[in-house]
């Protein structure tokens, strides 16, 4: 469970946890992290020596990889006050670091003050800085779109992350909360379980689409990418013949902070659409994403200017 | 019985297939979780008895061989015998021993999954004792020469239809599908047996040491039957099912069967505490104990002893996603689920239980709904651990997390990593493998993510790329400002 922390700062110097996720496939999720967190008065800096939490090193049983990442991001955060990451599972694994040394060696300390600082994002805005840092600038935004939240499992049963993104999304104007039927369910991702056993894996996320279709949500939303692009790639793949109706995916973060120009997970640009449809050739395509990616760069600029 | 766990995968394949079986599974999951929660809620103190049972359990396993021998003494001065099996087929013999001094031909049995776990049913039949099962989804399973897949509804897997055909050949009547026909039959075949046999063997779900008691927790009475009418009771159970005291028993039910079924308490509680004495009305002449080890005693002080805090009431597998998908059958052997997949592979070893361990997202459900907070994905990691250390884990498998590793530990080279895979998914987005819609439909050598999901191509350039260019650019602009 998260542990009240109060900043002992005013300004929070937050190192932040990327994801390889999000670094690879999405980083708008890292732009709206950093944008909320400089709304609400924080300090961010991204250390350059972060590569992954070590995650499957760890779930595969290889306990002395896992120890020798955990060491390195150990030593990436060392100066930070927080690491906050947008996932509820990264930080779930930074928390188990502290059983990945002996109690002798000198690691095992700092990965339990680690542990004791990481937070995942909504937990880190609500547990940690307070609604009320952020409630102005969420009460402005109005987002006429109907969701439906996924509890991912780490962060739900490892984290006690339940209320805090709910909380938050509240407070935007015409954004309604729709619950689907099993929110707590396990959408089948599981890291390389989907890869074990992808029958498995799909038979969970075939049971989860029908739940998020039945909850008549127009766009889920959850706080964990992998979960997101199970669900998002299973949503694409049965609703391919009426792409109308498809539940749009996105993570918690890119909502709260407004940052709704990109699609939706899994979905093509319209402005990458229209070009392709200008030009069918491939330069036309990979042009459109710099596009995107200066579309991206601006959009983090701009939440510099409203700091 | 046979060991099937090696081919986890293709069984759960075909369970997945299995319309049957997924219609049966349905109404598992429907009924336990959801009859649990409302039992549940009507308990406020629920999580603090869950607390004080796994607190209790920790106690009985730091001091077991006390308890034991306490309870082995209690035994023998109600008159009873208890006997110590280090292995299946050490009790399996000890009980043909029995049954066989008293000429035995036909034992009835109530329900005991460490009699499955022993093979005890195909040893008395190869030895010439007819052992017949008598709680109605154990019954309904021996007819058909099958094994159940659940611990405590067997015959969860079947349907009414199979059940009909099952009895319409066995029971020579007429066919019928009311469910209060068939029970009909079932009972009268029954009756039958319960009379003539001339041993009776029970589980037990609990031992008491302050009494030599050994209790087992049934809805259908058969168990009663079982061991009130045969000359000869036999009660078959493992080590660590010995509780200290007939209080802290009553702890141990209140919690089972909530967890288990969603009832307040099991409608038959059954203690059994030696044979017949001057006097009673009914019972056994003989009393047997079989004590069974199995593998269990490694388990105290090992990584795996939390384990042993197990009361068998299956909520960890009645909540478990995967159970809910591939059924019991696909575990391949006595025990299924999370439970199951971290008790399998202590019993017929990691190398042949391998598959169960990995068959988990680790999504945690199972251990928030244990009564006695067993942390199951903990110990599923523990035999991957002991997986990988010992080199089992699938070669592609290994291969591929050591590159990752590689990369990961050199936090340079990652980064030139994911700047090319993203620019090569995006590429490939674009390509004929590439989905109309900014998603992948099929990707070289990532076949299990692709035969059934999209897979969301990269945005644009990799986060640490585009935030290297958005601090230089803001340097750029202090500089010339």
């Amino acid at each position: 469970m998260s542990q009240q922390h109060t900043p002992q700062t005013a300004s929070p110097n937050v190192g932040l946890f990327i994801t390889c996720l999000a670094d690879m496939f999405r980083p708008s999720i890292g732009f709206a992290t950093v944008k909320l967190l400089e709304q609400t008065g924080c300090r961010v800096s991204v250390p350059e020596q972060q590569t992954c939490c070590g995650q499957p090193a760890y779930n595969t049983g290889d306990r002395r990889t896992s120890a020798e990442i955990a060491r390195m991001t150990i030593d990436a955060f060392a100066g930070y006050e927080y690491l906050v990451a947008p996932s509820g599972s990264c930080v779930g694994m930074i928390k188990y670091y502290p059983e990945l040394f002996d109690a002798e060696d000198p690691y095992q300390q700092q990965a339990q003050a680690l542990a004791d600082r990481s937070y995942e994002i909504t937990s880190f805005l609500f547990d940690v800085i307070g609604i009320e840092a952020l409630q102005q600038q969420l009460q402005q935004l109005t987002i006429p779109r109907t969701v439906t939240y996924h509890d991912s499992c780490s962060g739900l049963r490892q984290l006690g992350i339940k209320q805090q993104p709910r909380e938050l999304l509240k407070q935007i104007n015409g954004l309604q909360i729709e619950e689907m039927t099993e929110a707590e369910t396990c959408c089948g991702f599981g890291g390389t379980f989907c890869v074990k056993y992808p029958e498995i894996s799909n038979r969970m996320v075939s049971n989860k689409s029908e739940f998020i279709n039945g909850s008549g949500a127009d766009t889920l939303v959850g706080g964990d990418l992998g979960c997101l692009l199970n669900m998002a790639g299973k949503l694409q793949r049965l609703g391919k013949d009426n792409p109308d109706t498809l539940v749009e995916a996105r993570h918690v973060v890119e909502i709260l902070a407004d940052m709704l120009d990109t699609p939706g997970i899994g979905e093509q640009d319209v402005r990458r659409l229209q070009a392709a449809s200008s030009s069918a050739d491939l330069s036309a395509d990979l042009s459109a994403d710099f596009a995107l990616g200066t579309e991206l760069k601006s959009s983090a600029a701009q939440s510099e200017t409203t700091r | 019985m046979d060991i099937n766990t090696p081919f986890f995968k293709a069984r759960a394949s075909e369970a997945l297939q299995d319309a049957n079986l997924q219609q049966a599974l349905g109404n598992l999951k429907q009924g336990f979780p959801h009859k649990r929660a409302i039992a549940v809620e009507r308990m406020p103190e629920f999580d603090a008895l869950r607390d004080q049972g796994r607190d209790l359990k920790n106690h009985i396993l730091e001091h077991l061989d006390l308890y034991l021998e306490q309870f082995e003494s209690r035994v023998t001065e109600n008159g009873g015998h208890v006997h110590w099996a280090r292995t299946g087929e050490d009790a399996n013999q000890i009980i043909l021993d029995i049954c066989q001094q008293v000429n035995a031909k036909t034992v009835t049995k109530g329900k005991s999954m460490v009699s499955e776990e022993t093979g005890l049913n195909d040893y008395l039949e190869k030895n010439g004792i007819q052992p017949v099962e008598t709680d109605l989804g154990e019954y309904i399973l021996q007819l058909r020469g099958d094994h159940p897949s659940h611990i405590i509804a067997p015959a969860i897997h079947l349907n009414l239809e199979d059940v009909s055909e099952a009895f319409h050949e066995h029971h020579h009547k007429p066919k019928s599908d009311d469910p209060v026909t068939l029970m009909q039959e079932a009972r009268e075949a029954l009756r039958e047996k319960f009379v003539v046999a001339d041993v009776g063997i029970t589980g037990a779900n609990f031992c008491v040491a302050e009494t030599g008691s050994t209790i087992i927790v049934t809805n259908e009475g058969n168990g009663d039957l079982t061991q009130t009418l045969p000359k000869t009771h036999i009660v078959i159970t493992s080590i660590e099912k010995v509780v200290p005291t007939l209080e802290d028993m009553t702890l141990f039910l209140r919690l089972l069967a909530r967890s288990a079924t969603g009832q307040e308490f099991t409608v038959y509680n059954t203690l059994s505490s030696g044979p017949r004495r001057e006097g009673d009305q009914d019972g056994p002449d003989n009393f047997h104990v079989v004590l069974v080890d199995n593998g269990r005693s490694e388990m105290v002080g090992s990584q795996f002893q939390e384990m042993l805090r197990c009361i068998r009431c299956s909520a960890c597998m009645n909540h478990c996603p995967v159970y809910g998908a591939v059924g019991g059958h696909s575990y391949g052997w006595v025990y299924p689920g999370p439970m199951g997949s971290v008790l399998t592979p202590k019993m017929i070893g990691i190398e042949k239980g391998a598959a169960l361990p990995n068959a988990s997202t680790f999504c945690g459900k199972c251990e928030s709904v244990c009564p006695v907070r067993i942390p199951l994905p903990k110990l599923m990691r523990h035999w991957r651990e002991d997986e990988f250390s010992k080199h089992l884990t699938p070669k592609a498998a290994r291969y591929g997390l050591g590159s990752w590793a590689f990369l990961a530990k050199r936090p340079t080279l990652y980064k030139q990593f994911t700047r090319l895979s993203s620019w090569g998914l995006k590429l490939l987005a674009n390509s004929p493998f590439g989905g109309k819609k900014g998603t992948l439909e099929s990707i070289p050598l990532a076949g299990g993510w692709t035969d059934f999901r999209n897979m969301p191509a990269p945005q644009g350039d990799t986060f640490m790329q585009q935030w290297k260019q958005r601090q230089n650019a803001a340097q750029t602009d202090g500089e010339s400002s």
